[in-house]
């Protein structure tokens, strides 16, 4: 591990853009994502489900899937319902969240299905 | 009854110890500790400080009878051991409330720490803890935007910050300086920072910084998708420079900057905290100075203190110390003033240093920022002392990198995301620290080498100030 590596990353490689939160780890499994769920349900927080195409994930505002699941505690509903919108835009980056209400903010949020890069 | 007027000198305890008093709501309540002079009774040395920090002077005057100085006057109400010292002892005195000018920290602590600490009936003295009443605290307008704004504007949620402070601390050209910050930012940091000495110096005047700082900002947004902030210090020599340069940084869309509120002073760091919130900037402050104030456990101001006065002039970051890395701090104590910096009610709690309950009403909570000598292997520590509320901050951990900024940064992102990732599942991050960045670093060379380079560094020298109560 001697030799220096060049930092990969580019304005023309769109592999470069990012997504916030654990965007620097491997792409999310079943098994992962299932355990973050699990973890914002414990918090006793709101999930939801928000997708973007890839292009236009830096806005603030992306497309809600339905409404927030509030009061959702059934881990494998809320996992269905990540599936189905990763189903229905399987070229888009598909994000779960965990509405804190009481902090009046968002205490999780991370893509978990990666959008095809353009 | 109306009293008579006696000139002459009266025992200060005559007056000013009330051991019988029930503080008010609205009272202003503070805790000393105190070591007097030999031969000096606690409750006469309490009194003295209670009436030097209000309404007293060393005789009796005449005007004392043209107003109400029962009122007035600062009362000493209780008096305890230190733990584990015997030369000193605590002194808890209540203050009326309008002692003080509404929304002025800088009155408020003109009074407590003005010429009372100079006063020879006392050899040593120490502000250790001060009880806002939630009648003060909302007249003071605070940090300009707290934690939950703040999250919004830069779109990081459920994980802390990264950041990096760029060096050397002096003497770069704006331009290079300029190259670091981008550097670092598009390796994956949410933050770089101006050195607390940074200001405008000739080798770098501000401006140039400024625009070279920009355009690293914008670029790093547009190739990683990610919100990016760079801290431009507009700590100057006078006000109007200083406003001077914050609304250059607002002008070409800086979304943050920074001041030292010890330094630059409580007066100017109230005025551009308003200025901030009017504004929609982002303040980060820096504390240099505060261990001149606060490290001696005998003589001083507690950085509880400092950090009481920061929410209540007005800050959406302060430095807290690490615990971990270089720089002083002892855990429970750090935990203590951290949560006075973020939550809204934090009760009384004598491990962490707490002697009052105090709440904060609506006031926004600041981020705790963690800087000084931390690297890659202290990260499971930091997420676990610091939470998702914090800014941690490697400048050596991230330019010293073997590969550059661009790969420190990705390395300590990834260690970051590893860690939070891991804690979400339930694991015990500081036990299992090394397993959680040994598998995150599978995925990346980057950390990989981080973890060689570093992985004998550590910083376990014992802390000067102690907790009064882990002295025994």
């Amino acid at each position: 591990m001697s030799t220096m590596q060049d930092y990969q990353s580019s304005l023309d490689d769109p592999n470069s853009r990012k997504f916030e939160t654990f965007s620097y780890l491997p792409e999310m499994d079943q098994a992962r994502i299932r355990k973050q769920v699990e973890y914002i349900v414990a918090k006793g927080w709101n999930p939801a489900i928000e997708h973007s195409e890839p292009e236009n994930a830096f806005d603030h505002y992306w497309y809600m899937w339905k409404l927030p699941l509030f009061g959702e505690t059934d881990v494998d509903t809320i996992l269905a319902e990540a599936e189905a919108c990763h189903k229905a835009h399987p070229d888009n980056h598909v994000r779960l969240v965990g509405y804190d209400n009481y902090a009046q903010s968002k205490g999780a949020e991370m893509v978990v299905f990666r959008g095809k890069s353009v | 009854m109306a009293k008579t007027y006696s000139a002459g000198v009266k025992e200060y305890r005559e007056t000013y110890w009330m051991p019988d008093y029930t503080p008010s709501e609205t009272d202003l309540l503070a805790c000393f500790k105190i070591t007097p002079q030999a031969g000096v009774p606690r409750e006469e040395a309490a009194a003295a400080v209670a009436a030097e920090s209000s309404t007293g002077t060393w005789t009796t005057v005449w005007t004392d009878l043209l107003t109400d100085m029962d009122h007035y006057k600062g009362r000493a109400y209780a008096i305890e051991d230190v733990p584990g010292n015997d030369d000193a002892f605590y002194a808890f005195i209540a203050y009326p409330i309008d002692l003080f000018e509404e929304g002025s920290v800088v009155n408020v602590f003109t009074s407590l720490v003005g010429n009372v600490f100079g006063f020879k009936a006392v050899r040593a003295l120490r502000l250790e803890d001060v009880r806002f009443p939630i009648a003060y605290v909302m007249t003071c307008n605070g940090p300009p935007h707290g934690i939950q704004v703040e999250r919004d504007i830069m779109n990081k949620y459920g994980r802390p910050m990264l950041g990096c402070t760029i060096k050397p601390k002096l003497g770069l050209s704006a331009k290079n300086y300029g190259r670091a910050v981008y550097e670092c930012l598009r390796g994956g940091l949410d933050f770089t920072k101006d050195d607390e000495n940074v200001n405008s110096q000739p080798f770098m005047r501000w401006r140039q910084r400024f625009d070279f700082v920009m355009d690293a900002i914008d670029k790093s947004e547009r190739e990683t998708g990610e919100r990016k902030g760079h801290y431009l210090n507009v700590t100057a020599p006078t006000p109007d420079e200083m406003f001077k340069r914050a609304e250059y940084a607002k002008e070409i869309g800086a979304p943050i900057i920074m001041h030292d509120y010890i330094t630059g002073g409580f007066c100017a760091n109230t005025g551009l905290a308003q200025w901030c919130r009017d504004n929609g900037v982002l303040l980060h402050i820096h504390r240099a100075m505060h261990a001149v104030l606060d490290r001696n456990p005998n003589h001083g101001i507690h950085f509880r203190v400092l950090t009481k006065i920061l929410r209540l002039s007005g800050g959406d970051h302060l430095h807290t110390g690490t615990v971990v890395g270089k720089l002083e701090g002892d855990r429970e104590s750090t935990l203590g003033w951290i949560d006075l910096l973020r939550e809204s009610y934090v009760k009384e709690d004598r491990s962490r240093g707490i002697f009052f309950d105090q709440d904060w009403g609506a006031m926004p909570g600041a981020f705790a920022v963690a800087s000084g000598g931390i690297h890659i292997w202290h990260m499971p520590a930091l997420v676990n002392i610091f939470g998702d509320d914090a800014v941690l901050q490697f400048g050596g951990g991230t330019l010293g990198h073997p590969w550059g900024n661009a790969a420190g940064a990705a390395a300590n992102r990834v260690a970051l995301e590893a860690c939070v990732e891991a804690r979400n599942q339930g694991v015990q991050i500081e036990k299992e620290g090394k397993e959680i960045l040994t598998n995150a670093a599978k995925h990346s060379p980057e950390l990989k080498i981080a973890m060689e380079t570093w992985k004998e560094i550590k910083f376990e020298f014992d802390t000067v100030d102690k907790l009064d109560v882990s002295h025994k």
